[in-house]
Parts: structure tokens; C-alpha cells; sequence
């Protein structure tokens, strides 16, 4: 079992004081803190081992080089890809996602065929998509949501249909911290025969995730949502597909031989990292991604399984405070996201701050979906490996204190 | 913790006025009006105003959502505004900002603004409380 005191001891800033009080860092959907080992291998990496990568025949660029790709093979591992030039280095999900609908979006879809979403996600999966929906005419289809907060599957065979290019999909939403049923949904994206593009950066980092196993095209991540550095993110794509698929980023390194008139392109992964690389922040995801396997991401999700458990039984105890999405911890991340009666978010937020308590308030880069519900904003505390009950009782408290406010 | 800079910024009249707003009731057709948003937050506010023929603000109202500073910066700003001519409003509105920013302010035109004060040590609300202001100048223009 994990133990939680001596995982807490390897985060620096857990120990920070705000207001005379602790730091309890809920905010982790928006991004993760860093233990100390990640901490230790940016500084080594910049003192000892700082050199342009794939450029330089000198010991310290192959050194640079050898770690920067070794990271590689941790990543691939780590998600169970077939072969490291599957995974593509990339700032973070959101350019993963970017890359995903110019480079094969805008070159495989046309008026007569349609892009499949969700009502669940981030801007960072919508917006690059209306983007080609408006580029190429196609039609962007949205599943819906249930009042609780889950996909509504049941009109799933009139949305991916035949005319259906690709299904791309949040699998764990950072609005509602619904853990979305992909499995289904990529079973009828085959079936139809669309690519599938999953954004995985709120799953990724908090369970096992194996893309072989869920069989899907496209995989986006960041490194900052899971004790990395905020610099580096992850694009997975199959092997057949990157081959075929263009450029996103044109430039130097992504190029093979290059004339007056014409280029010709890298091998993958290369071929899709034009310029000089973060090559820095990845040597930091590898050991990110070092400390989670030794702790074992079926744990990590255990104990956020048993954390969103307890902090949903024990905020609805708060009079007047209405849970957002799945009340099933089965089916939920360790994301609690709320709204209280007539006290808006950002009352809540800076009150809590007063304790130390740092949540997010806002849309969370949800506008419609919070259109939707009704509301301009909620508060969200989402959990991370080195949270506990602890931390959620403080959060209640804090909200007791709210209510005493606004009474 | 610091409890009393929270009671600066939640003081009680300050949760009245967000409780029940003041010069709420929307005027139709009126010769001003803005619509301030803050797409970050959601806060929101709709200003009207009506002014006579020498520029004085006889008539105001307001509706909106969003968190108490926004609307309660709204309501106490609808009553400091009302009877006061455009230029005034205006010079308001600039000294209202001074105070934001920690500059030295008028307070004999802020008069109850002032209970404002507290929410410029919370650097991230300061946006709250200037929304409805910016709004009038939109209103205005
Ligand atoms: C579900 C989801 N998708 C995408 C993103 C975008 O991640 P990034 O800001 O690292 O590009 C986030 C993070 O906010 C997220 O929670």
C-alpha cells in the first residue's frame, strides 16, 4: 500500500506555509507538483549534461542525446506502445491535439464526412476541431451528456457512422472527473472504420493506461499533470499512421535532405520535431514516470478511488453544495467539482486560499459545458498521489468557514 | 491566517449590497447601456443609465451575476453614480481605480467606496470590483 506520509516528504513545496498554515494542493487537474527526484534530474541535467540533442559528435550532446531518447523508451513503456518512434515529443497535450487535427484532420477529412467529440471536453479537444470542421466543411457531431454527468450512448449509432473520419475523446474529464466508458465508443469508431484520438492527460497520470490494449490511433498527454516539468507533453500514434501522415511543424531535424526547391521528411518520430526540442523536461517525465511505476498505477488509482469516495461523502454534507458529475467512484477520477447556492466560486476560492487550500474556480476551460449546466463557473479540488483524508477535511472545514461568511 | 483581511474584503455591507443589489430593476430603452463580461470568472454586468439634459445621471440600473466583489462593487457604484453628472461618474470611476491600485485617492468622492479598499490585498480580485466600472465607461462611449 502506498504510504502517503513519506510520499508527501519527497514534494518540497508541501511543505511551503500560506498564511501560517500548510499548502493543501488540490488543485492537481490543473497541474501536479514535483517531487524532489525530478527536481534533482533538471538540475543534474542542466549541470552536467546540457547540449543540443541529435546535433553534436561531442560527449555531452550523445550524453544529452542518450538521456533525452532513454526518456523516450520510459514513455513508451509506460503506456505499453509497440515501439519508441511511436511516442512524438511535443509541449503538451494541447499541441498533441493541434498536431493531431492540421497534420492529419485537415488532410483526410472532407465536406461529406464528419469529426466526432464529446459535450465533456476541454477547449484543447474542441477548439482544434471546429478549427478543421470550419477549414474542410465537414460536420463536428457531439455526443451528449446525462444530468449526471456521463456520456449519453444511446443515440452513439446515429453520431459515428459510416461517413465518421475520427472519433476523438476525453477520457477522463477534468469538468465532471467522469471516467468516460472509450472501450464502447472505439469498439463503434472501428466498426465504422474512423481513427480514434483519445485526450488522456487527466488519465494518463492517474491510472494504468495501455494503448495497445484499448487499440486507439492518437494519445495525448501533458508531463505537468503527472510530476513532470510543464514543457514536455506526449503525442502516442501508431506506427502505420505517423509514417503516412504529414508534417505538422516544418523545419530543421524533422528533414531528411533538403534542397533549393524541396525537403524530404525524417523517420518518426523525428519527422514530427521540427527544431531545437525541449530536451531539458523530458529527462524529467522519465523519472516522473520512474517514481509512479514504483508505486504502481493501479495504486495511484486506488487511493484517488478512495479519496474522491470519502471527499464526495463528505462535501455533501455541506448544506446547499451540489456535486458535479458521478457520484459512483468507480466511475470518477479523483476530481471533485462543485457549486454551492448564491456563494460564487471565486468567494470560495479566495476564502479558502486564506487556509491554504489552493482548488480551482472557474470553467476550467469548459465554457460550454458549464453553459450547459447553467453555471458561469464552478470550484473543482482534485487529488494526486500525495493527498489525503486529511487534506479533505481541511477542505470541509474551509467550507464551513465559507458558509459562515455569506450567512 | 490572516482573518481581518478577509473581513476587510467580506465586510457586511459589502455582503449586503451583493445579497440584495441595489438600482436592480432593468430600465428599458435607455439612452446608455453596456454589457461587461469577464469570460475568466463568468462575472457579469448590465448597466443602463439614463441622463438628462444637462448630463446627470437621474436613472440607473443594474443586473448581473458573478461573485460578491463584482456585484457588490456594482450595486454600491450604481448609488455613488446616481445624481452625479457623467464628468463626475467618471472622475469616480478614476479615483475608484487609484484606490485599487494603492494610489493616494479622493475618498470625499469615494465616500462609501471606500469600504472597497480591502479588495486590492487580494491582487487577483481587483479585476472583480473594476468590472462594473469599465463597464460604465462603456456605456458611456
Ligand atoms: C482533459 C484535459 N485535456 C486537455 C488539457 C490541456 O492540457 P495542457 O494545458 O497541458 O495542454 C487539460 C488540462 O488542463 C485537460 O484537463
Amino acid at each position: 500500500m502506498m504510504d502517503i506520509n513519506s510520499i508527501k516528504k519527497d514534494f518540497p513545496i508541501l511543505k511551503k506555509q500560506i498564511n501560517n498554515t500548510p499548502l493543501v494542493y488540490l488543485d492537481n487537474a490543473a497541474s501536479t507538483q514535483k517531487p524532489n527526484q525530478v527536481i534533482q534530474s533538471i538540475v543534474e541535467s542542466y549541470e552536467l549534461y546540457n547540449s543540443n540533442v541529435h546535433r553534436g559528435v561531442h560527449t555531452t550532446s550523445m550524453e544529452a542525446t542518450e538521456r533525452y531518447e532513454l526518456a523516450r523508451e520510459k514513455v513508451a513503456k509506460f503506456i505499453n506502445a509497440k515501439s519508441n518512434d511511436e511516442i512524438v515529443y511535443v509541449r503538451n497535450t494541447t499541441e498533441a491535439l493541434n498536431l493531431v487535427a492540421y497534420a492529419w484532420g485537415l488532410n483526410n477529412i472532407d465536406s461529406t464526412e464528419n469529426i466526432v467529440v464529446t459535450e465533456l471536453e476541454h477547449h484543447s479537444n474542441l477548439v482544434p476541431w471546429q478549427f478543421v470542421s470550419q477549414k474542410t466543411n465537414c460536420e463536428l457531431r457531439i455526443i451528449p451528456t446525462t444530468p449526471e454527468g456521463t456520456l449519453d450512448l444511446s443515440s452513439i449509432d446515429k453520431l459515428i457512422t459510416e461517413s465518421t473520419k475520427i472519433v476523438s475523446i476525453v477520457h477522463v474529464s477534468n469538468l465532471t472527473g467522469t471516467i468516460n466508458p472509450i472501450d464502447e465508443i472505439i469498439k463503434k469508431a472501428k466498426s465504422v472504420g474512423a481513427k480514434v484520438c483519445i485526450d488522456a492527460a487527466q488519465s494518463v497520470p492517474h491510472m494504468p493506461v495501455d494503448v495497445q490494449q484499448i487499440d486507439c490511433d492518437f494519445l495525448a498527454f501533458s508531463g505537468h499533470k503527472m510530476l513532470a516539468p510543464p514543457g514536455i507533453g506526449i503525442l502516442y500514434g501508431k506506427t502505420e499512421i505517423l509514417e503516412k501522415l504529414e508534417p505538422f511543424l516544418r523545419g530543421g531535424e524533422m528533414v531528411k535532405e533538403v534542397t533549393y526547391s524541396s525537403a524530404t521528411w525524417n523517420d518518426i518520430p523525428t519527422k514530427f520535431e521540427a527544431g531545437t526540442p525541449n530536451f531539458i523536461d523530458p529527462i524529467g517525465l522519465g523519472v516522473a514516470i520512474d517514481y509512479l511505476s514504483n508505486i504502481g498505477m493501479e495504486n495511484v488509482r486506488q487511493h484517488e478511488k478512495d479519496l474522491i469516495k470519502y471527499a464526495l461523502d463528505r462535501l455533501t454534507e455541506i448544506p446547499g453544495l451540489e456535486i458535479i458529475g458521478p457520484t459512483n467512484p468507480e466511475m470518477r477520477g479523483g476530481v471533485a467539482t462543485f457549486s454551492m447556492n448564491d456563494i460564487h466560486p471565486h468567494d470560495i476560492g479566495t476564502i479558502l486560499d486564506q487556509r491554504g487550500i489552493a482548488i480551482r474556480t472557474g470553467h476550467h476551460c469548459g465554457m460550454p459545458y458549464h453553459k450547459k449546466l447553467g453555471l458561469s463557473a464552478t470550484s473543482r479540488a482534485s487529488f494526486y498521489l500525495y493527498n489525503d483524508y486529511n487534506d479533505i477535511d481541511k477542505l470541509v472545514d474551509g467550507m464551513n468557514d465559507v458558509i459562515n461568511y455569506f450567512k | 491566517m490572516l482573518p481581518n483581511e478577509l473581513n476587510d474584503l467580506y465586510k457586511e455591507v459589502i455582503l449586503d449590497h451583493y445579497k440584495n443589489p441595489r438600482n436592480s430593476s432593468e430600465i428599458i430603452e435607455p439612452l446608455h447601456k453596456a454589457r461587461g463580461y469577464n469570460p475568466f470568472c463568468g462575472d457579469e454586468v448590465n448597466l443602463q443609465l439614463n441622463v438628462d439634459n444637462n448630463q446627470v445621471i437621474q436613472e440607473v440600473g443594474f443586473q448581473g451575476h458573478g461573485c460578491a466583489i463584482s456585484q457588490a462593487t456594482a450595486s454600491l457604484m450604481t448609488e455613488s453614480i446616481k445624481g452625479k453628472s457623467i464628468q463626475e461618474a467618471l472622475a469616480i470611476r478614476e479615483e475608484f481605480r487609484k484606490m485599487m491600485q494603492g494610489e493616494q485617492s479622493n475618498l470625499e468622492l469615494l465616500q462609501d467606496l471606500e469600504i472597497l479598499e480591502g479588495v486590492r490585498n487580494f491582487p487577483v480580485r481587483i479585476k472583480c470590483s473594476l468590472l462594473s466600472w469599465s463597464t460604465l465607461e462603456d456605456s458611456l462611449s
